[in-house]
């Protein structure tokens, strides 16, 4: 139970390629904080490096009060669940669980009620005796999880857990995680390239992109206000809808759309940024509205996504699934302009 | 898509047709010329087999095939000649102390020092492996007159190693260890490389030492590769001929089986029956290592050599 | 008859077994231990050589050292002075029979033809034995050779080519087909050095082909393992695209194999230049069959021409250099596909 600090992070393997630049969070005791990003972001570099697995060019990392630059990973007092599960193949799900104990030279009693204890709260009791090949995918993970607990660590470390599990499993672990997370009281760091898994789990989500931290910040926030282009295009499914405008006069200019700004900008030029379900097909009286020629009705049941063609832009719409298009129709769309973003051209920052 | 259609219809509903026929012939055909080549790769053996089993007098008189039909004359008075004209207990029994330690050496060092190529890092490391994979097309001979000089001026020879009380086989101990290596190393790092770094990486967080990652971890996961390393070394060691004669050459206490046996063929000329027993005994070892650890042999060279 | 030596000297051999093993394992555990005690800093440049020493000091005593002073005695004499090349100029006169020529004419056979066979042979087999549902029997029958010591493999194949004159009844087992089946004279298989096809004396062809037949198992079951890497929907995709099964071999499956065809190709070759045994034990290089092998020993024992021994192991040496070069090139380029 534990803090973590990153401090002036950086991570540089030749003096042309660096992976991790400048990194900055804080991860409060007992946080679930998830790092996404695209693959070859640096995320998984980051966590390596607090994991010990990786040396540390420059800045510091903290765990808890601890610089821990210089300490042996394990003495680090964490636990690192891999993408692979890194399971022993010629050992039994026991001896998994109890390997990190002896190495600790723990007493065999103190071993044994431990992994009792783990393999308890992940409904392994049945399976102690076999060896990981004869397991299924989501058996394998919780013993992965579970080699993890026994230690008590300070810090959890995951680097994308489930992205060998099929979908329905990938959804049930999510839950089990989360409850997980809660019973012991721990830090957990997450690394993830998947965007969904961020929003569900996160208590807050760091968004890294090309070695540099985008964003911080609770999922509802990061969904609502992000603070730049990419973080915009990264969260939320399908993608926000990007269409490039010049603003006059307080009036945002698009190819097939204009919608007067909720507030000033200093820019000329810029992206609007909408999120699907801003464009349905209510339209507000006296609020900006756009024609869109239907390339591809997509009805999910709930929802019915339509992507066409709004002037020269790409635009995608979440309307009433009882609505009636066809491919090839012109549909009148309404946009809700409390969920309007608008970006600078050069920066790429969020400027509403 | 048309063939993919057609071609299940065709085989369901003309079952007569002179396709189905050819597809049967065709068949046919494959099982004998499989078996016909199988058996005909086994006759040679057979043939010493059997010959091994007849009067010497029938030996040099008619072919082994002869024997098959009656009257049948088998004897085993070959094998026992064998035994009694050579010194074939004793140069079996040198033949183990030759092959055990001589393929212990060479797999335990090679297993260091391949993880140390698979894992650590260390300056020259690319170079050295370069090097050793350079090596493996050295030919033997080359070494054969500094060696033989140097093991005499070292007094690593079987007379003089008796002489303070060490075992005479030393010199081919070492011997064999180093020619051994080059390839050993190879197959090993090859295979040591192809284990998951996560497993490595978990076993440092779990706060386990080199030692207890290369006893624990390494070892288990890579015995095909150690059982079909040991086979290869125990059986290049075992019937080899060359080193044994240029080290130990002339002296019969240390000879191995090859040695005694190439004796027998020039000292018994043309007495074939001691031959063919004496070759048939020869075997049983090696054959017996290699039925008993084939099924990880393939795994374990395939691993090593072929890859990607 | 004496085994008794395997009783009395069991306690040697049970010594030996142990006491190895328990030597090594000290040495590293022992080397570990020291290197615990190093400062932090300076164990990770330590540790690695720890390790790989041993190894590489052994090779280092028997094959790089002892290589570089044959090197260096092929260019004296007895009495070791320097003669310049005096020793590869009496190896290398009197062209195309004297010297060391005709040894090096075999080794070009061996090299082309006992490469070529094995692979041949291997690939056939492969192929041939994927199709039946006995593959592991068959392939374990053709790999038993393998097993035998060259020695053992001589005494078998001179039976296969034992030679009695014509009219009486053939001991040998390829003169008693010749005989009965082709109704031909029997021929000396070892000593006959008429031209095969008008170009490769038979006699070598004969010792090729023994040395062939002890070794065909290990391509085989390299090359087999290598089909049955290749992906089965290829295989389908390739005859739903209407490709004959010879089509497939040689479109698909062929190119699919070569690296593999390729590793197994330059063993062969280093196997083939390093010819000795078959060779040794069969004719011992008499019938113009021998090799540079088998010459290099026999000046070396039975000449003592040491320098001539040298100037013989150097010149097969200069012979694989183009192997090595070509497997050395193999190498990296997989190694940077890594």
């Amino acid at each position: 139970m534990a803090s973590v600090t990153y401090d002036h992070v950086v991570k540089r393997y030749t003096a042309d390629l660096t992976v991790v630049k400048d990194f900055n969070v804080e991860i409060k005791d007992k946080e679930f904080m998830v790092l996404v990003g695209p693959s070859g972001c640096g995320k998984s570099t980051a966590l390596r490096m607090l994991a010990g697995l990786e040396a540390i060019s420059e800045g510091e990392i903290r765990i808890g009060d601890r610089v821990v630059n210089n300490v042996a990973a394990k003495d680090r007092d964490i636990a690192m669940v891999f993408q692979s599960y890194a399971l022993y193949p010629h050992m039994s799900v026991y001896d998994n669980m109890a390997f990190p104990l002896q190495m600790q030279h723990m007493k065999k009693d103190d071993i044994d009620k431990r992994v009792k204890n783990a393999s308890r709260i992940l409904g392994l009791d049945n399976f102690l005796k076999r060896k990981p090949r004869a397991l299924s995918g989501g058996q394998r993970q919780r013993v992965a999880l579970g080699r993890a607990i026994v230690r008590s660590p300070k810090v959890f470390l995951l680097d994308e857990p489930l992205s060998n599990l099929d979908a329905k499993l990938r959804g049930q672990t999510r839950i089990e995680l989360q409850k997980l997370h809660r019973d012991l009281q721990t830090t957990f760091i997450y690394v993830t390239h998947d965007q969904v898994e961020a929003m569900t789990m996160g208590d807050r989500i760091a968004i890294m992109n090309a070695g540099i931290l985008q964003q911080v910040g609770t999922p509802g926030d990061i969904y609502d206000h992000p603070a730049n282009l990419f973080v915009a295009g990264f969260i939320g499914s399908p993608t926000m809808n990007f269409v490039p405008a010049t603003v006059d006069n307080g009036t945002a200019k698009a190819s097939g759309l204009e919608v007067k700004l909720p507030k000033p900008v200093s820019a000329a030029k810029g992206t609007l940024g909408f999120r699907p379900e801003a464009v349905t097909d209510r339209v507000v009286e006296g609020g900006p509205t756009m024609k869109m020629k239907v390339d591809v009705v997509e009805r999910l049941g709930s929802d019915q996504f339509l992507y066409g063609q709004v002037g020269a832009d790409q635009v995608t719409a979440r309307v009433d699934p009882r609505m009636s298009v066809q491919p090839g129709d012109t549909v009148q769309l309404g946009l809700d302009t409390r969920g309007l973003h608008f970006f600078d051209a050069e920066t790429e920052k969020a400027l509403i | 898509m048309t063939v993919a259609v057609a071609s299940p219809t065709s085989s369901t509903t003309a079952r007569f047709s002179p396709r189905w026929l050819s597809d049967r012939l065709g068949g046919l055909v494959l099982h004998v010329v499989v078996i016909g080549l199988t058996v005909a790769w086994m006759v040679p053996t057979i043939g010493l087999l059997i010959t091994s089993f007849r009067q010497s007098a029938d030996i040099s008189n008619s072919g082994w095939w002869t024997a098959l039909s009656p009257p049948f004359k088998f004897t085993l008075d070959n094998y026992s000649q064998m035994f009694a004209a050579s010194n074939l207990g004793q140069s079996l029994f040198n033949s183990f102390m030759i092959s055990i330690p001589a393929t212990i050496i060479p797999v335990t060092l090679a297993a260091f020092a391949a993880y140390a190529f698979a894992w650590m890092k260390f300056p020259g490391r690319d170079w050295i492996f370069l090097a050793l994979v350079g090596l493996l097309a050295v030919p033997l001979q080359l070494t054969f007159i500094p060696v033989t000089t140097e093991f005499v001026k070292l007094g690593l020879t079987p007379q003089h190693l008796t002489a303070i009380g060490l075992p005479p086989f030393i010199p081919l101990w070492l011997a064999h260890a180093g020619y051994g290596l080059p390839f050993s190393i190879y197959l090993l790092s090859n295979f040591f490389r192809a284990l998951p770094s996560d497993l490595f990486e978990s076993a440092e967080i779990d706060g386990a030492g080199t030692l207890t990652v290369f006893f624990r971890i390494v070892l288990p996961l890579s015995v095909p590769a150690i059982a079909s390393l040991v086979i290869f070394q125990f059986l290049w060691v075992w019937n080899d001929l060359l080193v044994a004669l240029i080290y130990v050459g002339g002296v019969a206490t240390v000879a191995p089986v090859t040695v005694t046996l190439v004796n027998l063929v020039g000292s018994y000329g043309q007495n074939y029956q001691l031959l063919t027993a004496a070759a048939f005994f020869s075997m049983i070892v090696p054959l017996v290592v290699f039925l008993s650890l084939q099924r990880y042999f393939v795994r374990g060279i395939l691993a090593g050599s072929v890859k990607g | 008859m004496d085994f008794s030596v395997l009783l009395t000297d069991l306690p040697t051999l049970v010594v030996v077994i142990i006491g190895v093993p328990a030597v090594l394992a000290a040495y590293i555990v022992g080397g570990e231990y020291l290197v615990r005690r190093l400062p932090d800093k300076a164990r990770p440049s330590v540790r690695p050589w720890i390790w790989v020493a041993p190894a590489l000091l052994l090779v280092a005593g028997f094959l790089v050292a002892p290589a570089i002073g044959t090197l260096a005695q092929s260019f004296e004499d007895k009495n070791g002075a320097f003669i310049g090349f005096q020793n590869f100029a009496a190896q290398l006169a009197g062209f195309p029979t004297g010297g060391a020529w005709i040894a090096i004419r075999n080794n070009l056979f061996w090299l082309i033809f006992y490469t070529l066979f094995v692979l041949a042979f291997g690939l056939l087999l492969a192929v041939l034995f994927d199709r039946v549902p006995y593959e592991s029997v068959v392939k374990s029958l053709i790999f038993m050779p393998m097993a035998i010591s060259s020695v053992a493999l001589v005494v078998i194949w001179k039976f296969m080519y034992a030679y009695q004159p014509p009219g009486q009844p053939q001991t040998g087992t390829l003169n008693f087909i010749l005989n009965t089946v082709f109704h031909q004279d029997p021929r000396t298989w070892i000593q006959d050095e008429s031209p095969l096809l008008g170009l490769f004396p038979l006699n070598d062809m004969a010792l090729i082909g023994a040395a062939v037949w002890g070794i065909v198992g290990f391509s085989l079951v390299i090359l087999s393992a290598a089909l049955k890497g290749i992906p089965g929907d290829l295989l389908e995709a390739a005859r739903v695209d209407g490709a004959g099964e010879i089509t497939i071999f040689r479109r698909v499956i062929f190119p699919l194999m070569m690296p593999t065809v390729v590793v197994v190709g330059t063993t062969l070759v280093i196997f083939a230049l390093k010819a000795f045994d078959v060779v040794y034990a069969m004719t011992n290089g008499n019938y113009h069959t021998d090799v540079l092998a088998n010459r290099m020993y026999q000046l070396l024992y039975n000449s003592h021409d040491f320098g001539g021994a040298s100037a013989v192991a150097v010149i097969l040496l200069l012979t694989v250099i183009p192997v090595l070069i070509f497997n050395l090139r193999q190498f990296r380029a997989v190694e940077a596909r890594r």
